[in-house]
């Protein structure tokens, strides 16, 4: 006998529950703390869910073709400009975006769930920005950044060199002063973006004397794609994210005027480093999106195929890996949510940034060798998508600073805090 | 043609989501579960936006009546280029019995008060798929209305719209001011810019109760189960099509 409940009486009875914390859902408003929040705000949300559904309609449906022919993901860059999904720090009054570090981070985790062979690219464009952004007078970020905001380009970040990639003080590219100009010689590489790009950021050696230390040495230029003597090589084939473009630059007697110097002569290692703090957190996230789909594709997976009769989920071998992989993701994800919102705060934030990157590329590593291991046979065959995953997680503990890097980072934080404030 | 439009815009539970009834079998589970805009509203608030890009509309009022979420969904329509919005509040069992025909009389009343000239609605929502408050808030303003548009043009002081209807296609006129409601091939939503979601924030959203507009909420309905629709039993097979007959008169069905 179905049961007659009649809803005329009084209150249904809600469930109060605090600050439900889904992924996906909107809830009820939080109680105001003056603490801690854990609760996106409406207009967080609304960008999340931006980003999402672009990820979800636009990028990944288009993911597997990128990935097995390595074509510039030029279809979805258009698009997501239009959407204004591009250009991030690039400040209000030049046309861009102007989001914070946080809402960056959120919109990179979501295209880091789609593909982040497509995405990086995308990423990269707001690292070449970074140092013109922090650094640039009101002539160069009127000129190269407002172009940016005008017509869907790109940009990159040349820093590293075949000889020199976590030793950026040893970078060998030359900048001699001739006259109103400077004449770049040398060479970079794993420059992402470098065949497309509209301009580079550069971080080239000023001063000549052995002696001199990188923060007094190198200088940071903004060089144009068509200048004479630039020529970027082939684009390389990498085990990963190979949407991306990445390629080596040759640099010969490449004349940069002197208006194109960021700052002045000397302050170019600084630059380029402050510009990993502020995208350090947005690579972590793209690393947790990435860790994410990995464990959506696997849950969804071990739920369906069944081995000894039951679906794999029911293992507990299965269910401990998919338990690890969310437990790290969750902290993954912590722990990018803080160094944004730190750099937000307008403080330093390259003890958590470092963190965060650190943290996040190993999971993604983890998770998404889980993701192939969970589906067995049928994970190391590219047909299902958790072999890409494992790909293209790889390079997220290598660029931006190398897994080994940030940990010395960490721990020079770490050991100047202990030596100058023993009790906090 | 300046027009003024009011765009209803319901919040529902996402079509994604797996519907599960409440054990207590008084209504299904709302409670932590992804909700989004109606996407026939959403279809509604993109045809709107384009007769204003067209400079056939000059302001696109939103409206949502629901909890205190609905100020959410209108968010999503200011970001998709509504104006402003209007938030009736009705919150808890007493919206878990909102008909039809109370929406149809907020909008009635909504659309004298702003002075409307033409309110575009979803043509149904996907919870309760009923198809009538663009009706029935023609009949209480005594409006003409055009249900089930896929394509809306404005001529000469009156608009030109055709229907889907069971028959095929119907190409109808009808004077301003009227009622039109949104089918699915209207066209197809934009996504909300982030510069828009941005500039959505500033942009004002005004509350209401139903009292403001002499609606009475109380319930016209009592919900007395709702329950999950039966399990697909299993089939059997026969030899021939008489024994099929047979089968199915003995099971009552022919």
């Amino acid at each position: 006998m179905a049961q007659l409940i009649k809803s005329m009486a009084g209150p249904v009875p809600l469930r109060r529950s605090f600050l439900l914390i889904n992924r996906n859902f909107s809830s009820k408003s939080p109680k105001q703390s003056a603490g801690y929040c854990f609760e996106l705000t409406p207009e967080q949300l609304e960008i999340q869910q931006l980003a999402r559904q672009f990820s979800r309609s636009e990028i990944i449906p288009v993911a597997a073709h990128h990935d097995r022919t390595g074509e510039y993901p030029w279809d979805i860059i258009k698009k997501a400009h239009g959407l204004g999904l591009m250009n991030h720090h690039i400040p209000e009054e030049f046309g861009g975006s102007d989001i914070g570090s946080f809402e960056s981070a959120v919109i990179m985790e979501e295209f880091g769930y789609g593909c982040c062979g497509i995405t990086t690219p995308m990423d990269v464009n707001n690292l070449g920005q970074i140092p013109v952004v922090l650094a640039g007078n009101k002539e160069q970020k009127k000129k190269y950044l407002g172009r940016m905001v005008e017509e869907p380009l790109i940009c990159a970040y040349g820093v590293t060199e075949p000889g020199a990639g976590s030793d950026v003080a040893a970078i060998k590219t030359k900048a001699e002063k001739k006259g109103d100009h400077y004449v770049l010689n040398g060479q970079k590489m794993w420059i992402t973006n470098a065949g497309h790009a509209n301009w580079y950021f550069v971080l080239a050696r000023t001063n000549l004397d052995p002696k001199a230390p990188a923060h007094k040495a190198l200088t940071g230029f903004i060089v144009d794609r068509d200048t004479p003597g630039l020529t970027p090589g082939r684009k390389e084939i990498n085990m990963g994210q190979r949407a991306s473009d990445t390629r080596g630059i040759t640099f010969e007697d490449v004349l940069v005027p002197k208006e194109n110097v960021l700052i002045g002569e000397g302050t170019g290692f600084k630059i380029a480093m402050g510009a990993f703090d502020r995208t350090r957190p947005t690579v972590a996230s793209g690393a947790v999106g990435l860790a994410q789909r990995a464990l959506d594709e696997a849950t969804k997976y071990a739920l369906e195929r069944s081995t000894f009769g039951v679906p794999i989920a029911k293992h507990q071998l299965i269910m401990n890996m998919l338990a690890e992989m969310a437990m790290s993701i969750e902290l993954a994800r912590l722990a990018w949510m803080r160094a944004s919102w730190e750099t937000d705060q307008g403080r330093r934030n390259t003890y958590y940034a470092s963190i965060a990157k650190a943290m996040a590329a190993d999971v993604a590593n983890k998770c998404a060798t889980d993701a192939v291991q969970i589906f067995g046979g049928n994970g190391y065959n590219t047909d299902y998508p958790v072999e890409k995953l494992m790909r293209d997680a790889k390079i997220y503990q290598i660029y931006e600073g190398t897994a080994q890097i940030q940990r010395l980072i960490i721990a020079r934080e770490l050991l100047s805090r202990a030596s100058s404030n023993p009790s906090s | 043609m300046s027009l003024r439009i009011l765009v209803g815009v319901k919040r529902v539970i996402d079509y994604a989501v797996k519907i599960r009834v409440k054990p207590d079998k008084s209504g299904v589970i709302t409670e932590g579960v992804k909700h989004s805009m109606n996407p026939f509203d959403e279809i509604a608030i993109e045809e709107a936006v384009r007769m204003k890009e067209k400079k056939i509309a000059k302001e696109i009022v939103a409206f949502s009546c629901g909890p205190a979420q609905c100020q959410e969904t209108l968010r999503t329509a200011l970001a998709m280029g509504a104006d402003r919005g209007i938030h009736v509040e009705v919150a808890g069992p007493q919206f878990d019995t909102l008909q039809p025909l109370h929406i149809s009389k907020m909008l009635a009343q909504l659309a004298k008060d702003e002075q409307i000239d033409l309110i575009i609605l979803g043509k149904q929502a996907i919870d309760d798929d009923c198809n009538q408050t663009a009706q029935m808030t023609a009949a209480l303003l005594d409006w003409p209305q055009a249900t089930s548009a896929s394509k809306i043009e404005a001529k000469d002081g009156s608009l030109q719209v055709v229907r889907e209807i069971d028959g095929g296609l119907e190409t109808i006129k009808v004077k301003l001011p009227t009622v039109v409601s949104a089918d699915l091939r209207l066209n197809e939503p934009r996504y909300a810019t982030l510069p828009n979601i941005m500039k959505a924030k500033k942009k004002p959203i005004k509350k209401l109760t139903p009292k403001d507009l002499g609606v009475d909420v109380s319930p016209r309905i009592e919900v007395v189960t709702v329950e999950e629709p039966p399990v697909r039993l299993a089939g059997a097979k026969v030899e021939n099509v008489d024994m099929m007959v047979e089968k199915l008169k003995a099971l009552g069905h022919a």
